[in-house]
């Protein structure tokens, strides 16, 4: 068996995140094009939304996203605190800022689609507001990590904050859920018509593997910066521009 | 010393404290009739309205009471060097730390569920209306406190603190917000508060079992 905790450490993570890159890059060029065209111009007009059906393809990967990358991230935070390993606590501060991207994404994609749609860019809706409580979720993750000078300290709160917001999170979507129902009564459903043609399906399949491609990519590139920030006093490191220049 | 008595010392001088200190105690709820008096003056005073937002007002100006009391929390224990006593401390940390905490709530938590009533006969809530809107809070004042603390213990000792804990802590309070005044909606509404009272009871009884936990491992962060 191959010796994977080898990779737990930044000084050999450094150069497979670096191979890997690319690949995941050109992963998620590939498949977003393609998503992108079965998008435009294979997937039928919709019958009942007309041609604004079509922001499903990068709004429901998007919000898939938002949430699934506060999993990832929730999950590198408690290895980081049971292990104390630094590159889990790296790994989730170099999530979260994509996170906030597809959080924002799925908000203002969404709004988008409201105004044509239902004729206003924002319902108190359950999932709206849920998503916009996410949004904020990752705000203050990002901000209390930057809030912070000493990195260990920064790392081990914020991943304590993760954990509390992982915990938050069914609580909240289940309140505002709530909240929406016994408040109001029904008022627009986010739900979509039940059958989807297989197509527009399969278009969004894609852009959903696009999305993890983009964001496996992007963390990693980001992390290899922190990894360089951090261990900038490294020996491994001085010899890493040692040899690029 | 048993633990119990540990977290009752803890008690006793945190409450002691504020008696000492009770201009320090009473700017909560000075702040939580202020905000309440505020918004009758920015919307206007037609009864009906008033009563309409009357339940939302004063849960989000109680919530954000009971957050701006939380800078004080651990804030001069940590300058001090007690809260690093408290954590070398033989006794369980994490008890001593849910003492403060319950200790807090006393001094800042349910002063303004006694004010609340006052408050909400000025935005002419009927009296069953407010019986509910105490029980509420004294569900749902505990939950805002504990998770507060969370976010207290965070930022202890970081720069922009106090703004800082309102980013990290607002966004968590959605749940007992919705709960709360939800319940004194429904009250209003006439379909019954029992169902948003149980959960709120549910929340008080996640949050008191889990957040202690998280404080104390919080605490210990930032006292490395």
């Amino acid at each position: 068996m191959a010796n994977w905790y080898r990779f737990s450490s930044p000084q050999t993570f450094y150069p497979l995140a670096g191979k890997m890159v690319p690949w995941f890059a050109g992963a998620a060029a590939i498949l977003t094009l393609v998503g992108l065209y079965i998008g435009f111009f294979v997937a039928p007009t919709d019958a009942q939304q007309g041609e604004s059906y079509r922001i499903i393809f990068i709004h429901v990967p998007a919000s898939w996203m938002s949430m699934f990358i506060y999993l990832v991230m929730a999950g590198w935070a408690a290895i980081g605190l049971g292990f104390n390993t630094r590159l889990s606590h790296m790994m989730a501060s170099a999530l979260a800022p994509t996170g906030a991207l597809f959080a924002f994404l799925s908000l203002w994609t969404g709004a988008l689609w409201g105004k044509p749609t239902w004729g206003t860019y924002w319902v108190w809706d359950a999932r709206l507001t849920s998503e916009l409580v996410l949004l904020f979720l990752y705000i203050g993750y990002m901000a209390l990590h930057a809030a912070i000078d000493d990195t260990r300290r920064a790392d081990k709160a914020c991943a304590v904050l993760a954990l509390v917001g992982v915990v938050n999170i069914p609580i909240i979507y289940f309140s505002v859920q709530w909240w929406n129902t016994l408040h109001q009564g029904a008022s627009v459903s986010v739900t979509r018509a039940p059958s989807m043609a297989a197509v527009m399906f399969a278009g969004m399949i894609v852009m959903v593997f696009a999305f993890w491609a983009y964001s496996i990519a992007v963390a990693l590139a980001r992390v290899r910066a922190i990894i360089l920030e951090r261990e900038r006093h490294a020996a491994w490191v001085h010899d890493l521009q040692g040899a690029a220049a | 010393m048993s633990a119990a008595a540990a977290a009752l010392g803890v008690l006793r001088r945190d409450l002691l404290l504020a008696l000492r200190r009770k201009s320090d105690a009473l700017a909560p709820v000075f702040f939580f009739v202020i905000v309440a008096s505020l918004f009758p003056l920015g919307i206007g005073p037609e009864p009906e309205l008033l009563r309409r937002i009357g339940p939302g007002v004063l849960w989000v100006g109680a919530l954000l009471a009971t957050m701006l009391a939380l800078a004080r929390l651990f804030a001069a224990d940590y300058e001090y060097g007690t809260l690093e006593q408290l954590a070398l401390s033989p006794e369980p940390f994490v008890l001593l730390a849910a003492a403060k905490v319950a200790a807090h709530w006393l001094v800042s938590g349910l002063p303004l569920i006694v004010a609340a009533p006052v408050l909400a006969l000025q935005y002419g809530l009927p009296a069953d209306t407010i019986a509910v809107l105490v029980a509420s809070l004294l569900l749902g004042t505990p939950v805002l406190s504990l998770v507060g603390a969370i976010g207290a213990a965070l930022t202890l000792g970081v720069r922009g603190g106090g703004l800082l804990v309102a980013l990290i802590v607002l966004p968590l309070y959605v749940p007992a917000l919705v709960f709360g005044a939800g319940a004194v909606d429904a009250n209003l509404a006439g379909t019954g508060a029992v169902a948003h009272l149980s959960l709120l009871g549910a929340c008080l009884v996640i949050a008191g079992f889990f957040a202690p936990w998280a404080i104390m491992a919080a605490l210990r962060i930032a006292l490395e």
